[in-house]
């Protein structure tokens, strides 16, 4: 791909757009249509897209594997500390509304942006590792 | 109206028989999980069908809608389609160590190498 | 479009037309409402999992081997009897977009008109999603995680030398 002007370019462009809606989609997931699954998607998609127009080598130095194993795991286990607060404050495991003390449903709300940071950290570091096996296994 | 309202069930079964067709007629191991993909499909599209009320809108709270379609079928599939491509991504895989071991990834060629490999 | 991808032998193609196929259903999902889901269908199915079998079918090989007429006709005859027997069946399921059926009825009358007070949020997908099934998701979030491992066991480290069986590559 290293000779093709266009999509390199074009890939330029798109990149920080493409990441940028990732976590527009990511934060707004409670208003509109979204969430941690989708961003977390989006976000991988934009490293693959890199990934295949500027080649592996460039891609591993730009998000190298060993963050990405931090990342599958750091997800899980901000989601499950999500969850722990809840008993440690006095409820019951996953009930966020505990959060906040004096309203509820801004703890419901706070759990929630939480919960999905979580689930989006997992899925972007999962595809983008499942996609640097595939590749790197390829040479 | 009697007929057409299972029309939606039937897409869902022929999308269904497609998929179930490729799974087991082809030996390829790529086109048998192309195949299962297809069958996930069709039953996410049996979900969301069910979901569906006519005249409803989606399930995000404005003041001006009054009947929403039904979420919970689209929490089940949005959680579903994730983990799907995830166990795909996971069954491709191990179609990769099939081929580095035995060299094809047609079904019958593998058993055909495993039964000469063990008389 | 599953149709073509049944007959085409070229897997290259099959996977692009699986590709188109997951598009169309997306946007089937924002037919039926669905829009969460078609987004997700939109950026995983058309996207990623695309990507993903490309990959596979970079290290494999790239067309399928033709077989004989016999050993499909078996197939097609137990994939035609179960789908008439799922036909028959749908006689008794309650008809599309009926705002009486039973689906409608329990729990989810609950999270529609409350969920706003509780949580506090407009789309209830979301609510639903990360607070009433937080136990559910948490488990999909690990089974992503674990597949992941999986495939990073499988096919992440070097590749070993070839062990004496011929490789086609």
């Amino acid at each position: 791909m290293k000779r093709y002007t266009i999509p390199r370019v074009g890939t330029k462009l798109l990149l920080p757009l493409i990441l940028l809606f990732a976590l527009y989609v990511q934060f707004h997931g409670d208003y509109g249509p979204g969430g941690g699954f989708q961003a977390g998607v989006i976000f991988g998609a934009g490293f693959i897209l890199y990934a295949l127009i500027y080649g592996l080598d460039n891609a591993r130095r730009l998000m190298p594997p060993w963050v990405l194993r931090i990342g599958v795991s750091l997800g899980v286990l901000i989601y499950a500390g999500v969850g722990l607060l809840g008993p440690l404050l006095g409820g019951q495991y996953l009930d966020y509304a505990v959060l906040d003390a004096r309203d509820p449903a801004h703890g419901q709300h706070l759990g929630i942006l939480w919960v999905e940071l979580g689930v989006g950290i997992t899925v972007s570091s999962v595809m983008v590792t499942i996609f640097y096996a595939f590749a790197g296994r390829g040479r | 109206m009697q007929i057409l309202g299972h029309f939606n069930y039937w897409i869902f079964i022929v999308l269904m028989m497609c998929g179930f067709y490729m799974v087991i007629a082809s030996d390829n191991l790529i086109k048998k999980l192309v195949g299962l993909s297809i069958f996930q499909t069709s039953v996410f599209i049996l979900y969301i069908s069910m979901g569906k009320i006519i005249g409803g809108t989606a399930p995000i709270v404005i003041d001006k809608a009054a009947v929403y379609s039904n979420p919970l079928p689209h929490v089940l599939i949005l959680t579903a389609i994730v983990v799907g491509v995830a166990t795909t991504s996971l069954g491709l895989a191990l179609v990769v160590r099939i081929q580095e071991a035995y060299g094809t990834i047609e079904a019958d060629e593998i058993l055909a190498q495993d039964r000469d490999d063990s008389p | 479009m599953a149709v073509a991808a049944i007959r085409l032998r070229d897997l290259f193609a099959v996977v692009m037309l699986f590709g188109i196929y997951s598009f169309v259903s997306a946007s089937l999902f924002v037919v039926l409402d669905a829009v969460d889901v078609a987004f997700t269908e939109a950026s995983v199915g058309a996207g990623v999992s695309t990507v993903f079998m490309l990959g596979a079918l970079a290290l494999t090989a790239s067309k399928e081997k033709p077989k004989s007429a016999r050993k499909t006709l078996l197939p097609l005859l137990a994939v035609t009897v179960t789908g008439l027997a799922l036909v028959y069946g749908t006689w008794d399921i309650p008809a599309y977009g009926d705002p009486a059926n039973p689906i409608h009825h329990h729990l989810v009358q609950r999270f529609i008109e409350d969920s706003p007070e509780e949580i506090g949020i407009p789309n209830i997908v979301t609510s639903v999603l990360a607070s009433y099934r937080g136990y559910d998701t948490l488990g999909e979030t690990t089974v992503v995680f674990t597949a992941a491992i999986g495939v990073l066991l499988l096919i992440g480290g070097a590749r070993r030398p070839p062990s004496g069986q011929d490789d086609a590559r």
